[in-house]
């Protein structure tokens, strides 16, 4: 069995000292350890991340992991699960990648409820280049691009990911980690799109713990029907990533579709098809 | 020799593609050899599209300008050619829709002397083509049972009718003793070659003139072992098929510039991580939208420099179908093998016309790169002497596969240090010799004509089949290099070795090849280039290339 330990690299940890993905890397190894527990094969696992600081976790994850490019999350972990769907995909993206540059990715593997586990560090601010506003930045964010403040509103990604199609829509929070190890799990063990925004504080240029800490709350399946999507919607729009006095965290919506990979493929695996004989389909030609 | 050009023209909607394609499977099945030309403006409905159809007795690769039989289903059709026959040329028209010298026959009447719908007009006018080439009727009967999936037994009579309303065979055709081969387009070549390579999936976003090619694949998914993709975008397409090879499947993606815009950033990722990619980019008329359906060479210079960053790459352009096939399936072993992007830049001449197809297909088959023996620990970037490190996949008990698109150690754990950074890209640029013997297996410059002339032609891609013949109608030299990056030199060399007058031919604007070839000290001649979205006809050429040397 490999312990949470176990999963670590080599690779020298450079996140700042308090940032919130140390919450997150916590939670993934422990769910994977879990999930090992539980028949798992973590060789069968691959991670994906963007660019940004979430995305160092492929460096500190000791699986398979397609280290990609700003945006670009979905479309390689699309590609690994549909070449091979006995792997397990798991993906890190940043508020950037997923609800910046790679939207439309986000979207179209909602829509195809493709099944994937879809994870966003979400701190609402670009940490890596230090300190841009993101499309979930508050009204008014002022940032190094915006001194005199964000024109813009945020984005709500639960309700867009609810009305995208993902069959799997949940919210956690960094620091209360066991829930957001529960979620990641659950996540997990779901067939289909499955998306989780963490809020993440960034602890150099966006410390949201206070914030979060006095407003956050759990909430379980005795106060909220997942299954019920005009529920899920109301339960998304409690807040709408600005001002708010209460912010839920759980999983506000969970259905069961087909997924993509069992309509587009039918039972096929890529990775083990051979070429047909071409030469009946050139006889066709003639 | 025995050759004949016919030319089907009318509205987009009327179907003179799919007749002109009926035209050219009769002629192949009394033994002509086949190109087929297809001119259509990008639109549905209304508009001017026409066909030529050349039949001859030997292998050809391109169209001439005039033809011997004109078949008009409308007035624009007569207007637009009536100058391309020859002397004792016919024009074979609707006599409803359309006034001409020549033999006007009332399609519509026929078709509705027997019930049928507008759109077999094509089937009268076949019908009446084929008895003024004194074909046999069962060549034709077969040809509409075949090709025609509707209606077979209507069609039929309307053909019939038709061929027996002419009393004289006015063009003869003789049958030649030659069996029918597959008439294949380019892009149906591509995805041949690319499925015999051992091809798993397509991923590809639908752009004219590389579709067709997604369109191929999908509807023969099953008996070709592939599966097909249609994604949100390029972009998407490009980063699926990264995930996808890195999964282990053999992966190609397909597009026009545009499109392949829009991977470049893929491109570098594949560089930097060493992840096989196959891209076919199918080449239109640009820059940017340009002319959506009409040919251009004139994103030779964009594919072998784009992406940001150094590393290796191959650029394959074939001239006709065959070519095609073989460089589909050399661009997926060499990806697989050197662990690196390869293109098959084709353009709209060879990718939509239609080809006599007769390849040696056996000399396509998959080949592996080089696999990991399973011992000690996995390095997916392990540094060896050749600069090709093993692969394995995720998934393997004993394996972890990390792919990044940062620079990295051998374990593909990020790194910024300085030795490391060197070495790694030292590595990667180590792949050259590799690649350079994998090169030295087939002939990367193509010689054709005479080649003992002073004289050379020297093009790529689709101008390869105008140029053979002119060539051997003034007896000169052609030289065609199959691979364009990296450029084979010393072939190139050896190929115009006491050649005293080198004539560069493209379809675009500043002559690409020729810079290209001029940078590693070749004296380039003269230039013949075409840019109006229109490719070079055998008589084109001809009158230009007389020009030149007179």
């Amino acid at each position: 069995m490999t312990t949470p330990k176990e999963l670590g690299t080599y690779a020298q940890n450079t996140w700042c000292p308090g940032c919130g993905n140390f919450g997150i890397l916590a939670s993934v190894k422990k769910a994977l350890a879990d999930l090992e527990n539980d028949g798992l094969d973590l060789n069968k696992v691959a991670i994906v991340s963007g660019i940004g600081c979430h995305a160092k976790i492929a460096d500190y994850i000791n699986v398979n992991s397609f280290y990609s490019i700003h945006g670009r999350v979905p479309p390689p972990m699309t590609g690994i699960k549909l070449a091979n769907p006995d792997l397990t995909v798991i993906g890190h993206a940043g508020d950037g990648d997923a609800y910046g540059e790679g939207i439309e990715h986000l979207i179209f593997s909602a829509k195809r409820n493709i099944d994937m586990t879809f994870i966003v560090h979400n701190n609402r601010i670009y940490g890596l280049t230090t300190g841009q506003f993101t499309p979930t930045s508050p009204p008014g964010f002022k940032g190094r691009s915006t001194p005199k403040g964000s024109p813009e509103d945020p984005l709500n990604p639960v309700e867009l990911m609810i009305s995208s199609g993902a069959t799997f829509v949940a919210r956690g929070y960094t620091k209360n980690m066991k829930h957001l190890q529960s979620l990641i799990n659950a996540a997990i063990n779901h067939k289909g799109f499955s998306f989780i925004d963490v809020l993440q504080p960034c602890f150099t240029f966006f410390n949201t713990y206070d914030y979060y800490n006095e407003r956050v709350y759990e909430f379980t399946d005795q106060d909220h029907d997942a299954s019920d999507r005009s529920q899920a919607f109301v339960k998304a729009q409690e807040w709408a990533y600005g001002e708010g006095e209460r912010i839920p965290i759980g999983i506000f919506y969970q259905v069961n579709k087909p997924t993509y990979g069992e309509r587009l493929l039918a039972g096929r695996v890529p990775i083990r098809l051979t070429p047909g004989d071409i030469r009946p389909v050139l006889e066709k030609h003639i | 020799m025995e050759e004949i050009s016919i030319l089907i023209g009318g509205k987009a909607g009327d179907g003179t593609r799919q007749a002109g394609h009926v035209i050219a499977s009769l002629l192949n099945r009394v033994g002509y050899r086949i190109f087929f030309y297809d001119d259509y403006p990008s639109l549905i409905r209304g508009g001017h599209n026409f066909s030529i159809v050349r039949a001859s007795g030997k292998r050809i690769g391109a169209h001439k300008n005039t033809v011997d039989i004109i078949i008009a289903l409308d007035q624009n059709t007569v207007e637009n050619h009536k100058d391309r026959l020859n002397a004792d040329g016919i024009i074979l028209y609707d006599s409803k829709k359309a006034e001409a010298q020549g033999l006007g026959i009332d399609f519509m009447d026929i078709v509705k002397e027997f019930g049928g719908k507008p759109i077999m007009r094509n089937t009268a006018a076949i019908g009446a083509l084929a008895g003024i080439l004194n074909l046999e009727w069962s060549v034709l009967e077969r040809d509409i049972k075949g090709s025609i999936g509707k209606e077979v037994d209507l069609n039929l009579q309307i053909a019939r009718h038709a061929y027996d309303g002419i009393e004289a065979p006015l063009k003869p055709l003789p049958k030649l003793d030659q069996k029918p081969l597959p008439l294949v387009t380019g892009n149906e070549a591509i995805a041949l070659g690319a499925a015999k390579a051992g091809l798993n999936m397509y991923i590809a976003y639908p752009m004219t003139p590389a579709s067709a090619i997604l369109h191929y694949l999908a509807e023969h998914e099953n008996e070709l072992g592939v599966v097909t993709v249609h994604p949100e975008s390029e972009i998407g397409a490009a980063l699926m098929a990264l995930g996808s090879a890195y999964a282990g499947a053999r992966t190609m993606v397909g597009t026009s510039g545009g499109g392949f815009a829009l991977m470049t950033e893929a491109l570098s990722l594949a560089g930097q991580s060493e992840i096989p990619m196959v891209i076919a980019e199918c080449q239109r008329a640009g820059p940017s939208t340009g002319v959506p359906t009409y040919t251009m060479q004139a994103d030779l210079n964009f594919v072998i420099n784009a992406g940001h960053g150094e590393f290796l790459r191959v650029v394959l352009a074939p001239g006709d179908a065959e070519e095609a096939f073989y460089t589909a399936g050399l661009a997926m072993n060499l990806a697989w093998k050197l662990q690196i992007p390869t293109f098959v830049l084709s353009d709209k001449h060879v990718s939509e016309s239609i080809f006599s197809f007769d390849p040696e297909l056996d000399k396509v088959k998959p080949e592996n790169g080089l696999l990991w023996n399973g011992r000690g620990e996995y390095k997916r970037y392990l540094d060896t002497e050749s600069g090709i490190s093993p692969l394995a996949f995720p998934g393997n008990p004993e394996a972890i596969v990390k792919v990044t698109s940062y620079e990295h150690d051998e374990n593909g754990i990020t790194t910024e240090e300085p030795g490391q950074i060197a070495r790694m890209q030292q590595k990667r640029l180590r792949k050259r010799k590799a690649l350079a013997d994998e090169l030295n297996k087939f002939d990367t410059v193509n010689i054709y004509g005479n080649p003992e002339s002073k004289t050379a032609l020297l093009c790529w891609g689709s101008t390869k089949g105008a140029c053979i013949e002119v060539a051997e109608m003034l007896d000169l030299k052609v030289v065609q290099p199959l691979v364009l990056e990296p450029l084979p030199v010393e072939p190139l060399k050896k190929a115009l070795d006491g050649v005293e007058k080198i004539i560069d031919v493209e379809v675009n604007a500043t002559g690409q090849l020729a810079k290209l070839v001029a940078g590693q000290g070749f004296c380039i001649d003269d230039m013949i280039l075409r840019f109006d979205g229109r490719p070079f006809t055998v008589d084109d050429l001809l009158g230009n290339v007389k020009e030149v040397l007179s």
